[in-house]
């Protein structure tokens, strides 16, 4: 049989030293919604699960003194859903976060179990890209700050050093007119893994884009900030010939591979279609529609 | 019989499993518990293809806690020269396909099992086997296993003479073919491929076998058929029949892939060594990798018409995997395909292909979707060819009554016309449709069948009733046999218990399988009846010194009739039940019948698709199932079957397919990649449920499961066409073909 050790500190510290403590063998849980999966199949073994429901920072939703929001890395996407202005601020963050399987795993998994289960297809990583959300990260040697999009390291792995946890996501203030949207491709309607997904934040003036980033997910090893995609959209009306301009830079900016999910061919033409469909959805949203 | 005056019988009466199944009291194979109870787990072949030189048990054996290990050398052997037919099987493969005999045939052929304390020390030693394999090359798809130099499967299997991975064919001739094509003004031949598809039932196979000291074995699993279990455990551990009592649990599905056994004949041997019991649960990995789908296929169809839309001529050959061993089913695939049509001259011809995958089992209709899907492919390109309705091209054709079809049979009373009028008269036919959507139909055909199946109505002392009959519920037998002992009798249908016996405590039954069970349940159950009101009768007759023939029955009380009537006050069930040990004992009676006289079953269906032409998403939008069931004796319980086979059939032709890789192992053994309809793909499907009752049936019944999964790959493919202007012909039009077939197109354009 094989042993395997359960702790719920309450702490972030206590988190901290019996993660570091364990020194590989041990693994964060969250939601579990990947974790047990992954425990089940096989595919991990770990001797030390450190559970980190029961940590407060870990749990929070906070308004920041700068009029951003402080998300903590294990709040489930349920909890989130119920917050009175986050999903009215960042709906992209909301709808691509709770995409995730059913209402029961929604009710359980979290952005931060999202982004470090290293996934290219998580869902809600694209639109934490686009939103230009930023990881905070504790550990043995104290705190850090990395952009989102530098989490990731490839498929299963990210930038995490041993013994560090991800505590929460900070999101900036919004200027007015802005908003956000995440679309994904998957051949069904629900339970289904992203073949292609696309995050888009937007400010709009009028009709002029001022601010924008882009981010595709299942298109390559990590999640992509596609920054010629947004450069593309940025001054323009998002006219045609921006969002033709905006999707080449998306397909372009493609690096997937032939597997069961989809084929080289079928992404990269994907990535365009969504990047057109899911910047609408954002404009329309930061027009106030 | 049917009619207007019927109160139970074509009511959805509520359903006797339905609280259990809500509440998660129902009990399935992998429920079952014994005191002693250890855990067995299957070592699985690596390699798709490979000659297994020794097997070394001893470091499992050795590890504490391991109590048994069993190996093909457990299981009995059954010359490869020799068929041992049962039902659709030969005990010939089935000793080779529980457990790998010469050769891994398959990657997840089982080549040994172990028996431990728990799951995990089964596991854990199951590691430790060690098998010598030479490796061969390896023949998945069926171009592969037929090449001129495709690695051979079986060398005792010849073709025209030469080892072969063609392990039969079938034909079906009606007229001539040649002088039919002679007399066409158009010919249509265009060929087919689809892809193999699981039944995907939710419940793993699981089982838990006791075999005691004294031999006496006792199995609890979920299959389609109780005593197919008991026999083919029988036959592949040598225990005896009468020493077998096989319990039929709970099932949470089948469709067909129940029909057969994989893990009973593995425990029963490994539970004799450790002389405990021993449970087996499979993962979906396993269910995935190593349980049947059903055939993929290759079929070239050619059919030829004069101008005015009659058909003078068809033909087809459909190529089928059978997986590793032999039995595809070719019967259902060539029989079927033209069986809604009166022509004159038909052929049809079919292969079936042994490759390195699993052993295909029974999926609803087993072949006769594949057929359909190359036959009413080509007769939608015909009716555009000829500027005929594509319905009115069928209705010009329908077999009826007295058609002489190719695959023997003279039709009876029989409603595909009715079918088809149905749909030609629906509103679904003529609503319009939008941008990038499309309308398509399609026909489907099933043999249905009879059988054996037994039967015992017991009249309890507070004049209540129990049935029991011998084949597992998976479309709602039991309810539909209340029904119709309720009808019988003339009491509430809440007062029969509807039990399905095991193979100690009811005659033999025949499988679940190939709608049949209905039917042939429904008869032996009415035959039980009437013997139990006869009895009813004679008894009533005695108490009053009347005749027996002076009595009727109806309402649940006997009469005096004739002379007597009014003489006497009605005597109910209950109060004859009270009496019965005064006046001759208890009331009940049995019937086993070989049952015949089952009629096919026809159906035609239209489906309405929408296109997302950016990303390739093909969506089904409305869908309408006219079907022939002959007597709906629980209509929700029909359309149940009715929606369930469009449901599966949306998948089969959207998005369903096995992706093996570069090893020759399935990529996707999984729910999350085997990508099976979820609810909210399919709008609500609407049934029209048409009765030509069967006259050789005392309710009219034809059987209802398997035709609804015959006509949705052509209707949804011929919707798709409407939509697009492209013809799929090969399965599944998931959304990167379908992009790719759109780029095309309008590169072709440009
Ligand atoms: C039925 C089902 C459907 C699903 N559908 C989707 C879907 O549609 N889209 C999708 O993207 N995903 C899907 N998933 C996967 C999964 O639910 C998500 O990835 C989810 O966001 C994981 O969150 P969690 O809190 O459950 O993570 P956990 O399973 O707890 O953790 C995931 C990984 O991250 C690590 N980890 C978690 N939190 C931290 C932390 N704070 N610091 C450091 N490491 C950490 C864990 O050690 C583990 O390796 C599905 C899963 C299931 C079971």
């Amino acid at each position: 049989m094989t042993e395997i050790q359960y702790v719920a500190p309450s702490t972030l510290d206590e988190a901290i030293s019996a993660y570091a403590a364990a020194s590989g063998a041990a693994r964060i849980m969250a939601g579990g919604t990947d974790l047990l999966v992954q425990m089940r199949s096989g595919m991990v073994k770990p001797g030390l699960i450190v559970d980190i429901k029961k940590v407060a920072e870990l749990n929070a939703i906070e308004q920041t003194p700068e009029g951003g929001f402080r998300i903590g890395a294990a709040v489930p996407g349920a909890v989130l859903e119920e917050h009175p202005t986050f999903g009215k601020v960042w709906p992209g963050v909301l709808e691509g976060l709770n995409l995730i399987g059913s209402t029961q795993v929604q009710g359980r998994a979290s952005a931060g179990g999202n982004l470090c289960n290293g996934s290219p297809a998580a869902d809600s990583v694209p639109a934490l890209v686009a939103a230009g959300a930023i990881a905070n990260i504790k550990g043995p040697n104290g705190t850090r700050e990395l952009p989102v999009e530098k989490v990731p390291a490839g498929p299963g792995k990210t930038n995490l050093a041993p013994g560090e946890i991800l505590v929460s996501f900070t999101f900036p203030a919004r200027p007015k007119g802005s908003s956000d949207a995440y679309l994904r491709m998957i051949p069904r309607t629900e339970m289904d893994i992203a073949v292609v997904g696309c995050g888009v934040s937007l400010t709009m003036e009028g009709d002029t884009c001022t601010a924008a980033r882009v981010s595709l997910g299942a298109v390559a090893p990590t999640v992509l900030l596609v920054e010629d995609a947004a450069k593309a959209l940025i001054g323009s009306k998002l006219d045609d010939a921006a969002l033709e301009k905006a999707a080449a830079a998306c397909s372009a900016a493609c690096n997937p591979i032939n597997d069961k999910r989809g084929t080289i061919a079928y992404r990269t033409k994907v990535a365009g279609v969504l990047l057109k469909r899911t910047t609408a959805i954002a404009a329309d949203r930061a027009k106030g529609g | 019989m049917s009619d207007m005056t019927n109160k139970w019988i074509g009511t959805s009466t509520v359903r006797p499993d339905g609280v259990d199944k809500v509440v998660g009291r129902a009990q399935y194979a992998a429920d079952a518990t014994m005191p002693g109870m250890i855990w067995g787990k299957v070592l699985r072949s690596p390699h798709p293809h490979a000659v297994i030189r020794s097997i070394d048990t001893s470091k499992a054996e050795a590890l504490p806690g391991v109590k048994s290990v069993v190996t093909a050398k457990d299981i009995v052997d059954f010359s490869v020269g020799t068929p041992v037919p049962l039902g659709i099987q030969d005990m010939r493969w089935m000793c080779r396909n529980v457990m790998a005999r010469e050769k891994a045939l398959f990657h997840g052929h089982p080549v040994a099992a172990v028996a431990a304390m728990s799951a995990d020390i089964a596991a854990k030693a199951c590691e430790l086997i060690e098998v010598d394999y030479e490796v061969l090359p390896w023949a998945i798809e069926i171009e592969d296993a037929i090449a001129p130099d495709a690695p051979i499967l079986h060398d005792f299997i010849k073709f025209e003479g030469k080892p072969s991975n063609i392990a039969g064919t079938l034909e079906h001739k009606l007229g001539d073919i040649e002088a039919g094509f002679e007399q066409a003004d158009v010919i249509v031949e265009r060929s087919f491929d689809t892809r193999p598809v699981h039944q995907g039932y939710i419940e793993p196979h699981a089982c838990l076998v006791s075999v005691a000291a004294d031999g006496k074995t006792t199995i609890w699993s979920s299959s389609q058929g109780q005593f197919m279990v008991r026999a083919m455990t029988a036959f592949l551990t040598g225990i005896p029949q009468s020493d077998i009592r096989a319990i039929p649990a709970e099932i949470g599905g089948g469709f067909g892939g129940k029909t057969i056994i994989y893990l009973e004949p593995v425990a029963a041997m490994l539970s004799k060594k450790a002389g405990r019991p021993v449970k087996m649960v499979m993962t979906r990995e396993e269910v995935m990798r190593a349980t049947g789908p059903t055939s993929g296929a290759k079929s070239t169809v050619k059919i030829g018409a004069k101008k005015d839309g009659t058909i003078v001529s068809a033909q087809a050959t459909h190529y089928l995997q059978a997986g590793a061993f032999p039995g595809s089913p070719i019967r259902g695939a060539c029989g079927c395909c033209f069986a809604p049509y009166d022509i004159p001259n038909v052929y049809t011809l079919g292969y079936d292909v042994v490759s390195n995958r699993s052993k295909v089992a029974a999926y609803r209709a087993p072949g006769s979707p594949i057929g359909a899907f190359a036959v009413e492919s080509t007769m939608d390109e015909l009716a555009e060819q000829l500027g005929i309705d594509p319905l009115e091209l069928r209705l010009k054709n329908a077999a009826k009554q007295g058609t002489k079809a190719a695959h023997g049979p003279v039709y009876p009373v029989m409603g595909y016309a009715e079918t088809v009028k149905a749909a030609l008269a629906h509103d679904h036919y003529k609503a319009p449709l939008g941008k990038f959507q499309g309308r398509g139909v399609a026909s489907g055909y099933w043999f249905n069948a009879g059988g054996e199946s037994s039967a015992q109505v017991n009249i309890t002392e507070d004049g209540n009733v129990v049935v029991t009959t011998g084949h597992p519920d998976i479309g709602g037998s039991r309810a539909s046999i209340a029904n119709i002992t309720a009808e019988l009798l003339g009491i509430d249908y809440r007062r029969v218990s509807v039990l399905i016996g095991d193979t100690a405590t009811i005659g033999y039954s025949n499988l679940t399988g190939g709608s049949r069970v209905l039917f042939a349940s429904a008869m032996v159950v009415t035959q039980s009846t009437e013997k139990v009101i006869e009895t009813l009768k004679g008894l009533a007759a005695k108490i009053w010194g009347i005749p027996a023939d002076a009595v009727t029955w109806s309402d649940g009380a006997a009469r005096p009739a004739g002379d007597n009537a009014g003489k006497f006050e009605p005597l109910t069930l209950e109060e004859l039940a009270a009496k019965a040990n005064m006046t001759g004992g208890p009331i009940g009676a049995g019937t086993q019948l070989n049952t015949t006289g089952a009629e096919g079953g026809f159906a035609t269906h239209i489906c309405d698709v929408e296109v997302d032409v950016d990303l390739g998403i093909v969506r089904v939008i409305r869908y309408t199932s006219f079907q022939d069931v002959g007597k709906a004796v629980h209509p929700a319980y029909v359309e149940g079957q009715m929606q369930g086979g469009a449901v599966q059939g949306i998948g089969w032709a959207l998005n369903e397919e096995y992706i093996y890789n570069k090893d020759g192992k399935v990529d996707n053994p999984g729910f999350l990649d085997y990508r099976m309809p979820v609810c909210s793909d399919v709008p609500m499907l609407d049934n029209v449920i048409i009765e030509v009752p069967n006259p050789l049936h005392p309710q009219g019944v034809r059987g209802v499961g398997e035709v609804p999964l015959v006509p949705p790959l052509a209707a949804i493919r011929n919707a798709v066409y409407n939509a697009l202007g492209i013809r799929f012909n090969s399965l599944p039009m998931s959304p990167p073909r379908v992009l790719e077939k759109l780029d095309a197109m309008k590169q072709a354009a440009e």
